[in-house]
């Protein structure tokens, strides 16, 4: 590694990708300004995010004039920065630290929930990650059912796992979990229970590595196995 | 057989009344019958691990189908929050047990993508190496056992032999069979072994060889066109609205390849071809499978006469952080197109990961694809998709 030849240049920004500028103007033209409220480029890949009210209708655009055909998925985000160590949500004392304050990745965001989907088109190349807002109180969206068949076992999931519905959904019903199970795994306010049970024992471990400053505080903050 | 007039028949004695209501039970086509609920699996064979499918019956006939799945729920989204990055190579190497090494490059693509940290060639070549062999050793597992499932014994064993070639050598490279845990953010754990190229040519002529056996041996067969031939049909429209991917939307005519359409690794600079099928049923997806083996051969062979010399690893700190920001990266995997959505908070793990799994949305079309089928026909249907069950549950 030594024959390397130090930092390489780095790439120049890259360019406006001109389909960006087609999708986005499809995407206003059949949703109305209003409804495309910001949209951002993640590593070459387009991010939009649309109103709530006009969810179902960006499927319909993305796919009769854009013909994203595909897709690729459907999900959820929590933007609720993680339980911290000593929570009463049950933070872990393993995981890695991450910030306190709230803050929404590329397009933005207007809450705590959102729901986003990724389309494909199966004859160009292209494709485009659309992101809506979901109210914390009454989390809800409209299903993509009618329009990708496929979106009903990604709804289901999102259903179980953060708790938000989707109107127009054949059969909202746990997909992964027991039917009676409670609570919304993938919220960030649910505790990772494995560790509730018994604290990560690799903690214990921890030493300090070569080079490191402060000791490993961790250590000391972890039982002591009898 | 004696005929003699005196011998009474029984049956000619009963009254006619009495007869009335079977001869209207042979007559009448429409039976009142209800409809038979089968359980096949969780623990059937043919469902490769624990897929659970309620099939509704009329006579042979499906009804309805519901795939029940998280008997393999191990909730990776969620244990992906509370892991570094380098830690979440050891679980993404679950998902999909049988091309563990291709899990592994789109998540690290994202992570060094986010960091922007770029693999030097050499490991970007072996990288590309090591995921044609986890395709082909996936896919020599396939072409053997869907043989299995139409009643052909044979194919297994050859399918199974010759896998076993391709795993030595990914385990002579990684040091493990399935889980080679071998990524690292910014290129690779460990060079090649010496001698391992030409150990690896010769292995690709043995692949290329247990192609042609499995053409002469499964595709030829009469029995099997029967059973593959026209069934569990998977319209290029319906596959791509259930994000069916891979191999079986190939298989259904739709010339979309990721390797070619969104270059990634060293797929731009060898040639290979992307093959696709009409028709769209069980047998064009084995003979798509069967073409992509050969094809991964040949990139192999390829990539191995353009290996560069030089690092494995790019200079990448100690402890990972990675900054801000969100990224989608997806590949061409073994089952179809694999992806991760990666949100990170400039902390030392991330903060939410989406993965994007190819069985998911293959398995998805089921209550469609079910619907109307003969039984023994799920199987060869469930077959010919071919998922693994961790790619589904995650």
């Amino acid at each position: 590694m030594a024959d390397e030849p130090g930092p390489e240049v780095t790439e120049a920004p890259p360019a406006p990708d001109p389909d960006h500028e087609t999708m986005l103007a499809a995407l206003r033209a059949g949703l109305g300004d209003d409804a495309v409220l910001e949209h951002a480029d993640a590593f070459g890949d387009l991010v939009v995010r649309v109103a709530p009210a006009a969810w179902r209708g960006a499927a319909t655009v993305t796919q009769r004039d854009l013909s994203c055909d595909y897709l690729s998925f459907i999900a959820g985000i929590d933007w609720e920065p993680a339980a911290r160590e000593g929570d009463e949500a049950g933070g872990d004392t393993s995981a890695p630290v991450q910030p306190t304050e709230r803050s929404y990745g590329a397009a933005g965001s207007a809450g705590r929930f959102q729901v986003f989907a990724h389309v494909e088109s199966t004859s160009r190349p292209r494709g485009l990650t659309l992101k809506t807002d979901v109210d914390e109180d009454a989390p809800s969206v409209a299903s993509w059912v009618s329009v990708y068949p496929g979106a009903d076992w990604h709804e289901r999931e999102c259903w179980e796992m953060f708790g938000i519905a989707f109107d127009g959904h054949p059969s909202l019903r746990h997909l992964y979990l027991p039917s009676e199970f409670e609570g919304h795994p993938l919220r960030k306010d649910f505790p990772l229970l494995a560790r509730v049970v018994k604290p990560w024992p690799g903690l214990v471990d921890v030493e300090a590595m070569p080079g490191d400053d402060a000791p490993a505080e961790p250590a000391a903050t972890a039982e002591e196995p009898s | 057989m004696s005929t003699t007039g005196e011998s009474p028949v029984p049956s000619l004695t009963v009254e006619r009344s009495s007869m009335r209501h079977l001869a209207d039970a042979q007559v009448g086509v429409e039976l009142d019958t209800g409809d038979m609920i089968l359980n096949l699996g969780p623990q059937h064979p043919a469902t490769h691990g624990t897929l659970r499918i309620v099939v509704r019956l009329d006579g042979e006939r499906v009804v309805s189908a519901d795939p029940v799945i998280g008997y393999m729920h191990r909730g990776y989204e969620k244990l992906t929050e509370f892991r570094t990055y380098p830690q979440v190579t050891t679980l993404i190497n679950r998902i999909d047990w049988l091309s563990s090494f291709a899990n592994e490059v789109p998540f690290m693509t994202a992570a060094e993508q986010l960091m922007a940290i770029e693999a030097p060639p050499r490991a970007v070549y072996i990288r590309t190496v090591l995921t044609e062999l986890s395709r082909i050793a996936t896919f020599l597992l396939f072409l053997g056992e869907m043989g299995l499932q139409v009643g052909a014994l044979t194919p297994a064993f050859y399918g199974f032999r010759d896998r076993e070639y391709v795993l030595n050598l990914i385990e002579a490279a990684t040091g493990g069979r399935f889980h080679p845990n071998f990524n690292r953010i910014g290129g690779l754990k460990d060079d090649l072994p010496w001698g391992w190229i030409a150990e690896c040519r010769s292995t690709m002529k043995v692949v290329l060889d247990a192609c042609d056996d499995f053409e002469d041996l499964v595709l030829g067969n009469e029995i099997f066109e029967a059973r593959t031939q026209g069934i569990g049909i998977i319209p290029a429209s319906v596959g791509a609205g259930y994000g069916v991917s891979g191999s079986n939307l190939r298989a259904s005519g739709v010339d979309w390849d990721l390797r070619r359409d969104r270059p990634y690794l060293a797929y731009p600079e060898v040639d290979f071809q992307v093959w696709t099928h009409p028709d769209g049923d069980s047998y064009s997806r084995y003979w798509v499978r069967l073409q992509e083996t050969r094809e991964a051969a040949r990139i192999v062979l390829q990539c191995l006469d353009q290996i560069p010399s030089g690092p494995i690893m790019a200079k990448v700190p100690r402890i990972i952080k990675v900054p801000e920001g969100e990224v989608w990266v997806e590949t061409e995997n073994p089952l179809g197109q694999m992806g991760y959505y990666v949100i990170s908070k400039g902390a030392t793990g991330p903060f939410r990961v989406k993965i994007r799994s190819a069985s998911f949305s293959n398995v998805s079309t089921l209550p469609w694809l079910l619907r109307g089928v003969y039984v023994p026909d799920v199987i060869t249907i469930l077959a010919s998709l071919y998922f693994i069950l961790g790619d589904i549950d995650r």
